[in-house]
């Protein structure tokens, strides 16, 4: 009876995890992503996955890698944020970069642990001009129906208001738990619970017809965008996110370059990964030193190209779009 | 019981919530471009059958059930229970009606049953997919029109109430699955 667990040979699933066809389509936009920066005058640049330092943020789980020929341990990139910023601090103009990216826990339907970004600085230029850039790009990039209507811009407190009558930076926690509803797990602070709400509330219902910007987030979701007062007086981060096809695309910053509040901001995260029980990382000293000889003024973004692809493929699975997902790696 | 961190959970686990045993059905993870990730889980109550969302925090850990699949041979009911052995162990043990959940109309005495235990208790019966069954009353078949593939109702020695084609007699012995509770053919001799 038990012919099966004896069988001699057992089918080992060694076979793509995406079609040729959408091999074919991540080519194509590959391509045509290199040519609308070529066309822009910005340069192409490869930075190294393998760095002494990584993202402090609690929220980021880096790879950890510890090679016998180097005597420090290093750490596989959540992005190559850090590294193309030192290029900037040394004077490159305007860079970009296809590059993979490591992210520990976050596997389903829209997340790969390995990944890739396409990530940009444009020195010059303020997010609201950089948003400006991310819609050229999507333009080349996605199909006509994801983009039938013009693109909206929300600032992150209008579409809470708007959406569910909630002001995520003026009211109180005990507000923003009623909106969110017995559903959320109980306990979260102000910025996850903002999180739940934008993920699970206001999120499925974006429109599928229209790039979505929402803008000038939470001062305390600034991450390693500038803080500016906002319409109202208030202050907020000048960051922006997009959406497209009720997918989150991107994730841009006006740069943060003061050394001093970038330095507050990675030990903040320090001991706020030390409260949450979570390992300490070093600090990047090199980007910090980087930044005290001088940063351009400039914005960047990151853009997930594998969701790209999901939209212009029409996948509803991240694995569709690679050639590997990580339970075929 | 285990707990399990996000990391952990997968389609088919038995978990614990509010008090009760679920089964993960569907997973996704959930993250805003910064800031808090999120673990989505469609859960199927084990008692109920319903199925709810649950949200996690990356940071959460759920609760193990002890919950169990066992092959047992059914003996006999007394009305308000139905009996079932464990083929190794000997070991017998009475499921309720909810537990049975409609099993029984599709059982005889013999046949071997997946019992879920929760805690050791039976939650759930689920018969073999298919079984054969003999007519105890069904009426004689309308001559006529066979082609337009009519159908009748069939008693069966269980007591459930099948549709079979019209050429059907009492007697006769018949295949059924007991997924949809839909005739399949004449048993084979």
């Amino acid at each position: 009876m038990s012919r099966i667990a004896d069988a001699p040979t057992r089918a080992v699933p060694w076979r793509p995890s995406a079609s040729r066809a959408t091999l074919e389509l991540r080519a194509e936009l590959l391509a045509r992503t290199r040519s609308f920066f070529a066309g822009r005058g910005v340069l192409e640049v490869e930075t190294p996955q393998l760095c002494a330092a990584t993202v402090p943020d609690v929220h980021l789980h880096s790879v950890g890698v510890r090679l016998a020929a180097f005597d420090r341990p290093l750490f596989l990139q959540t992005s190559p944020e850090l590294a193309m910023k030192r290029l900037l601090a040394a004077g490159s103009g305007p860079i970009y970069q296809i590059a993979r990216a490591f992210r520990d826990g976050e596997i389903g339907r829209r997340h790969n642990p390995e990944f890739t970004l396409v990530e940009w600085y444009r020195p010059g230029l303020d997010d609201h001009r950089l948003m400006d850039e991310v819609e050229a790009l999507l333009t080349d990039l996605l199909p006509a129906a994801l983009r039938a209507q013009p693109a909206q811009r929300w600032r992150y407190r209008e579409l809470f208001r708007d959406r569910l009558d909630v002001d995520p930076l003026g009211d109180p926690l005990q507000r923003l738990r009623e909106v969110a509803g017995p559903t959320a797990p109980p306990g979260l602070e102000r910025d996850d619970l903002l999180a739940f709400l934008l993920t699970h509330r206001i999120e499925p219902g974006f429109p599928h017809d229209r790039l979505l910007f929402v803008h000038d987030f939470p001062a305390s979701q600034a991450a390693l965008a500038r803080l500016a007062p906002d319409a109202e007086g208030d202050q907020v981060g000048r960051r922006f996110e997009v959406w497209a096809g009720g997918l989150e695309l991107a994730n841009g910053y006006w740069e943060l370059g003061d050394p001093v509040e970038q330095r507050a901001r990675f030990e903040r995260d320090l001991r706020e990964r030390k409260n949450r029980g979570l390992d300490a990382v070093p600090i990047d000293e090199r980007l910090l030193a980087a930044l005290e000889t001088g940063f351009p003024d400039c914005a960047g973004v990151a853009l997930g190209f594998d969701r790209v692809v999901m939209l212009a493929a029409g996948a509803q699975h991240i694995g569709e779009v690679l050639a590997f997902s990580i339970d075929h790696a | 019981m285990a707990s399990y961190g996000m990391n952990q959970l997968k389609n088919g686990l038995k978990l614990l919530i509010d008090s009760e045993p679920h089964v993960v059905v569907d997973l996704d993870f959930v993250k805003p471009g910064k800031g808090q990730a999120f673990t989505r889980a469609r859960v199927r109550n084990l008692l109920t059958g319903r199925v709810t969302e649950k949200t996690y925090k990356a940071s959460d850990s759920v609760e193990g059930a002890d919950v169990v699949d066992t092959s047992m041979q059914y003996l006999y009911s007394d009305g308000t229970e139905w009996y079932f052995m464990n083929p190794e162990s000997y070991e017998q043990i009475g499921a309720d009606q909810a537990a049975m959940g409609g099993a029984e109309l599709w059982i005889l005495e013999q046949d071997v049953c997946n019992v879920t235990l929760w805690n050791g208790q039976p939650i759930q019966v689920t018969p073999p997919n298919f079984v054969e069954l003999t007519v105890t009353r069904t009426d004689p078949g309308v001559r006529g029109d066979t082609s337009s593939g009519g159908n009748k109702p069939a008693t069966l020695e269980t007591g459930a109430v099948v549709k079979v084609p019209l050429f059907i007699q009492t007697g006769e012995k018949l295949r059924i699955d007991t997924r949809t509770g839909e005739y399949v053919s004449r048993a084979k001799e």
